[in-house]
């Protein structure tokens, strides 16, 4: 493991790969900040420009903007009140509040170091869970993966859009069913392509992320009307105050982070959970754990409010990359987005990783705590400066998410076929979002088609066509188990609770 | 049973399902292949039914908490233009070369989003086209293609 890290660390720390993680931290505040738009639509518009690169270098890239992008929506969810992100949502009931004491520099200091902190944990939890488990993965069969699949699915499902289970296994088939079209890859039949050679290698990844993240983001901001930018008028973005720390705020964090970061780190391990989660239940957690006369501030600038979810979400987020890395099964869209990347490198993540590639395996560990030392000290002394692009009006800023897009896919195929296809499939996805539809199960399914099919191709050939596969391993058999009683809840929390 | 946006985009994904399933049953697939476990038809058909399962359960069941957009508080006149904008700058971009396709794309955008000082439309068009393709064709050597600039003999 320590010659792991060291070729992690030479890898990261090549001044390629340094610069990269800069302007991947720098570019994903950027872009993290402005309301609506997070992480998935921040590494979207990056994954062309990875592909110029070396598979450990556009991964660094990755992880430097998702990073960058959480970073940034902590920023906009304490100076304006307007999570970029769901998971920083908890952040502005504390965070805001600060804000509006004049004490916005504070309140972005304390964020960060939250950050910092919970992501060192979660990134020394990573070291030492991911290579253990891809040792016990290694003895994962074809019909656990299948399995596991099918429980990623159900659990995005379930736990991404709340009382939207039947709309997000809706956008989950969808995702499958788009992951199907062109030649079938063990016999080369050609399904879903209507004769027309543009389908035949399927739909490129990169086009369904732009349309359905960034393309139909952007679109939904116009049709509704939104303006990102109109609460970032309201304040000044030069004027944040310090962003000092008191000895007594220190003491208050460090009781907050260790268990914060503990219970982060878990959540973002389960598949479909996420920071998200992680930041509501550390916020209620740390509510229980302080004392009276401190619940009290919960809500109106608490320093213990604004830490817990911040440490939980970076959490979180590095936990996200334990299922990624060991199983080769990412457990939410962001970590979705990052596989269709890897599979775009060539590179098949799972327990073989380890020792096939170390070097990426390594490098992207080390990258992500490279990337939250650069947050730490090149961003967040710039906030008032990067805070400035809040107020770009709106007027310059869809077009130009628009043009990232469309130039991305031009890039990648210098084809007009796929510039219309993900026009008609981003307009398709703005209406869909309208009626929340959620979108990060669908990229999931995309992602996850091939893999699925492949995996239930060979345990059916296995078992002679029979299902008893799914039930013949214990380890099958208990994931299915988890798969029906998330199933269950969801048809009990959707049916009997309404009529209590 | 009440009638809403919901239902009626549930209805439209089950239709959609009904036909990829039955696409999924006219893909054909070797003769030896029919009868195996598993072909090339197999996981389509699948999903083809869980398509319309999901869906029709959408559409029979209750909604929880139904979604209704009011239209007049969207902006369908400046998507639309936008969109339209997109397929004009989808069909050009090749044979017009990206360079001008792309800041008329821009201005265009710009403007149709209620942007109106030209001074700042001109600056973020144009020579920030040409900065972009300088560092994308000139410093990164990925290429662009614009027969116009190669025609007038700027690129080569």
């Amino acid at each position: 493991m320590i010659e792991g890290i060291l070729i992690g660390i030479k890898t990261a720390l090549s001044f390629q790969n340094l610069l990269m993680v800069m302007v991947g931290c720098f570019a994903g505040t950027i872009i993290g900040m402005l309301p609506g738009l997070g992480p998935m639509t921040a590494i979207a518009l990056m994954i062309p420009i990875t592909y110029g690169f070396d598979p450990a270098t556009g991964l660094i890239l990755m992880a430097g903007v998702y990073y960058g992008a959480v970073f940034g929506g902590s920023t906009s969810s304490i100076l304006i009140n307007a999570p970029g992100v769901p998971g920083t949502v908890a952040t502005s009931f504390d965070g805001y509040p600060m804000a509006q004491q004049g004490k916005a520099g504070k309140a972005l200091a304390i964020a960060a170091y939250s950050s910092f902190a919970g992501g060192t944990i979660a990134a020394i939890f990573l070291l030492i869970a991911a290579p253990s488990l891809s040792k016990v993965s290694l003895s994962f069969r074809s019909p656990d993966y299948f399995g596991l699949m099918i429980l990623g699915l159900t659990a995005v499902a379930a736990f991404s859009s709340k009382g939207n289970f039947l709309k997000a296994m809706m956008m989950c088939v969808l995702g499958l069913m788009l992951a199907s079209v062109g030649q079938d890859t063990l016999s080369d039949i050609p399904r879903f392509t209507f004769n027309t050679m543009n389908l035949s290698d399927g739909i490129s990844f990169v086009l369904v992320v732009m349309a359905t993240f960034a393309m139909s983001e952007a679109l939904t901001i116009i049709i509704k009307g939104n303006d990102p930018t109109k609460a970032a008028k309201q304040i000044s973005l030069t004027d944040l105050g310090s962003i000092k720390v008191s000895k007594e705020e220190t003491k208050q964090m460090a009781k907050t982070i260790p268990r914060s970061s503990i219970l982060g780190f878990i959540i973002g391990v389960l598949p479909g959970a996420g920071a998200t989660i992680a930041s509501f239940l550390a916020y209620g957690m740390e509510r229980n754990f302080v004392s009276s006369e401190e619940k009290e501030k919960f809500g109106k600038g608490s320093v213990q409010g604004l830490s817990a979810p911040e440490t939980a979400n970076n959490a979180a987020c590095s936990g996200a990359f334990v299922p990624l890395l060991t199983l080769g099964i990412p457990g939410s869209g962001t970590t979705a987005v990052m596989l269709g990347a890897l599979l775009g490198f060539g590179i098949q993540p799972g327990p073989r990783l380890y020792e096939t590639n170390p070097e990426i395996f390594w490098s992207v560990i080390m990258s992500m705590y490279i990337g939250m030392v650069v947050l730490l000290i090149l961003n967040l002394p710039l906030i008032p400066y990067i805070a400035r692009i809040l107020a770009v009006p709106r007027t310059f800023l869809i077009p130009m998410i628009l043009f990232f897009s469309v130039t991305g896919i031009y890039l990648m195929s210098f084809n007009n076929f796929d510039i219309f296809l993900m026009i008609g499939i981003a307009v398709v996805a703005t209406i869909l979002r309208l009626y929340d539809f959620p979108m990060p199960p669908l990229i999931l399914a995309f992602v996850l088609g091939g893999l699925m099919e492949e995996n239930l191709r060979r345990s059916l050939l296995i078992s002679d066509g029979s299902w008893s596969f799914l039930w013949d391993r214990p380890l099958t058999f208990c994931i299915m188990i988890v798969i029906i009683l998330l199933v269950g809840w969801q048809i009990y929390n959707s049916l009997v609770k309404k009529k209590l | 049973m009440k009638i809403n946006s919901v239902k009626i985009i549930s209805l439209l994904f089950f239709v959609l399902s009904a036909f990829y399933l039955y696409t999924a049953y006219q893909i054909q697939v070797f003769s030896f292949d029919e009868d195996s476990p598993f072909n090339a038809k197999t996981f389509p058909i699948y999903l083809g039914y869980a398509g319309m399962f999901f869906a029709g359960l959408k559409i029979v069941l209750p909604d929880r908490k139904p979604i209704e957009v009011d239209p007049t508080h969207l902006e369908f006149k400046k998507t639309i233009l936008l969109v339209i904008t997109m397929i004009i700058y989808g069909a050009t971009i090749l044979k017009v070369g990206f360079f001008l396709s792309t800041s008329l794309f821009l201005v265009f955008s710009y403007y149709f989003l209620g942007e109106r000082r030209w001074k700042y439309i001109i600056i973020f068009s144009f020579p920030f086209v040409a900065i972009f393709m300088y560092l994308l064709h000139g410093l990164l050597a990925v290429y662009l293609r614009d027969p116009l600039l190669k025609y007038i003999g700027i690129m080569g």
